[in-house]
């Protein structure tokens, strides 16, 4: 069963996502908040794994599109005023679009560049997109855009997340999608076996830049409030953990099914099941933390370290090793 | 004459100071099996490199069916027909076997993104196609057992002939091979000559083939064509090339003649 992602699991998780809602009122508005939370960081995970992950493009511009996405989308319900939340979906997908109309001026020069040049280039964009908020006082200048209307609802954040799920892994599993992997692998053969790697490259990059700017227009709707100071590099690099973090999770999950079954079954689902968990953990962490939020690019540091130390390869290596040992 | 397949028409690249090819005059015909020799740095990957896009020559032309190829991006190239290996190996290392040829077979899947995204009937039918396409190739050259596993678990000897699937599964009209028999024991090169000449018979294919062993080349070329510094010194039929004095001088020095 080489293909996964049909589109049944879309249509289930979409009305899971809508059925929760209806339970939203229930809940404690705290905890529906970090649910909230939860669930925008999943969307931005995910969105950035396809560029940094599967096509293997080292991005630090997710919190600069995530930006465009929030700010225009927030100022399109402001202006709107009264029927805004009748025009809330189109307000979103209006975010997105210029996200990824950004993403597209961006990746088109940006990314004939490799490696530390590109994640320098998208980490000045990111900047520039920050200064730009700060200087123009239609929405809001260094002071934020303030009173947006609470219109993102568990329903639409876990709808969208599922969304996001759903075109990344649809994508990735489709002969179409295996070319941003070619990429990642080896861009000169991909090159040579047909694939239009600037194309490719670009097309992840404005996808991922689509669902930041969704992302964007979601938590400008959740905290009723925008900063540019609230879309530092420091937030892509939350992000980039994530990624960085779900990846190991992925290969680790991987790696103890191979272990317990031999085979890998639904292989090619765990890399984004480690991105989903990792979106999790760092949120309810950043929450749990809050008191010592100083703190938490040290522990980001250190996990980021400790995770280059234990990555599943070594522990793999070291379980084979013990293995092999109680073999001889 | 209809004209030739692959024409390289005092095709010059230089880098700064240096000339790598210089003038190289070359044609390859429909169907026909060419060798390209030459000492170390004698400028044939560089040759391949300009053939396939990856280089633009500094001057000279490059035409393929009759159309220059200049500006043309390498995966254009391949989707017009000309294929090419390397000559140190390439594979998608993350990918399996499959889906290795399954990328090279995308050429000719008609279901872009969209259709990735909509999964509808189309999709399903051109997924199922390559899919039964990439098998084929893998069952003909053997490799089909190893279908699911990483490309870059096999063994070295079925990691080239990966490779040469792999550029086959777009189906080229001009197959390059770099140096396909490096690091192979004698027996496994005579699978290779016996490879190299199946695919040419079975896709009436044209191979342009660099290669340093001379039993590989001398038994399985047409027509042969050696490079020194960057220049055509010498072309001809396998017999006419091992008797050449210019190429004896080229391999075994002034002495030798």
């Amino acid at each position: 069963m080489p293909y996964l992602g049909a589109k049944r699991w879309l249509f289930i998780g979409i009305a899971l996502a809508v059925g929760f809602s209806f339970l939203a009122p229930q809940f404690n508005q705290y905890y529906l908040g970090v649910v909230i939370d939860v669930g925008i960081a999943i969307i931005l995970a995910v969105s950035l794994n396809l560029i940094n992950g599967h096509t293997g493009q080292f991005s630090l511009g997710h919190a600069g599109f995530m930006a465009v996405g929030g700010y225009f989308a927030a100022w399109l319900s402001l202006e709107i005023g009264g029927n805004a939340k009748m025009f809330f979906p189109l307000s979103l997908l209006a975010g997105g679009l210029l996200a990824a109309l950004v993403g597209l001026l961006v990746g088109i020069p940006s990314l004939r560049l490799k490696g530390d040049y590109l994640a320098i280039v998208t980490l000045g964009f990111g900047e520039i997109i920050r200064v730009v908020a700060q200087n123009t006082e239609a929405i809001g200048a260094a002071s934020g855009l303030k009173g947006i209307p609470k219109f993102a609802s568990l329903g639409w954040t876990f709808g969208f997340a599922v969304v996001t799920i759903y075109v990344v892994t649809a994508l990735v599993n489709s002969t179409y999608g295996r070319g941003f992997i070619a990429v990642c692998d080896d861009e000169i053969a991909a090159e040579s076996n047909g694939v239009n790697t600037t194309r490719t490259k670009v097309t992840a990059f404005v996808t991922g830049a689509f669902f930041a700017g969704i992302a964007g227009g979601l938590y400008a709707h959740h905290k009723q409030f925008l900063s540019p100071t609230g879309f530092d590099w420091l937030k892509s690099i939350d992000i980039v953990v994530m990624v960085i973090l779900g990846a190991a999770l992925g290969e680790l999950i991987e790696g103890l099914l191979r272990i317990a079954f031999g085979r890998v079954p639904l292989k090619g689902l765990w890399s984004t099941f480690g991105i989903i968990a990792a979106a999790v953990l760092l949120t309810m962490m950043t929450e749990l933390l809050r008191t010592f939020s100083e703190y938490r690019m040290i522990i980001y540091a250190l996990l980021i370290i400790v995770l280059m130390l234990l990555s599943p390869a070594w522990l793999f290596s070291m379980f084979n090793l013990r293995r092999e040992r109680k073999l001889s | 004459m209809s004209a030739p397949l692959l024409e390289l028409d005092k095709a010059t690249i230089r880098f700064g100071g240096l000339t790598a090819v210089s003038e190289l005059s070359l044609t390859v015909n429909a169907g026909e099996l060419v060798g390209l020799i030459g000492p170390n740095g004698a400028g044939k990957t560089t040759a391949f490199n300009m053939i396939t896009g990856v280089y633009q020559p500094t001057s000279g032309s490059i035409r393929f069916e009759g159309n220059c190829t200049r500006a043309v991006k390498p995966s254009k190239l391949a989707y017009l027909g000309i294929a090419r290996t390397f000559q140190n190996i390439r594979l998608f290392r993350t990918l399996s076997v499959i889906d290795n040829i399954r990328v090279a077979a995308r050429l000719h899947n008609p279901q872009g993104y969209f259709g990735a995204l909509w999964r509808g009937k189309g999709w399903k039918e051109c997924e199922a196609e390559t899919e039964k396409h990439a098998l084929e190739l893998l069952e003909i050259f053997n490799l089909a057992r190893h279908r699911d596993e990483e490309a870059i678990s096999l063994p070295y000897g079925d990691q080239r002939r990966l490779e040469i699937v792999r550029a086959l599964a777009t189906r080229p009209k001009i197959l390059l091979l770099d140096e396909p028999a490096a690091g192979m024991n004698p027996s496994e090169k005579d699978d290779l000559m016996r490879l190299i000449h199946f695919i040419k018979e079975r896709y009436q294919l044209a191979v342009l083939l660099v290669e340093h062993d001379m039993k590989v080349v001398m038994g399985i070329c047409q027509r042969i064509a050696v490079l020194e510094y960057g220049r055509k010194i010498a072309e001809g039929t396998p017999k006419e090339i091992q008797c050449h004095p210019k190429v004896i001088e080229a391999y075994l020095g002034a002495a030798a003649v």
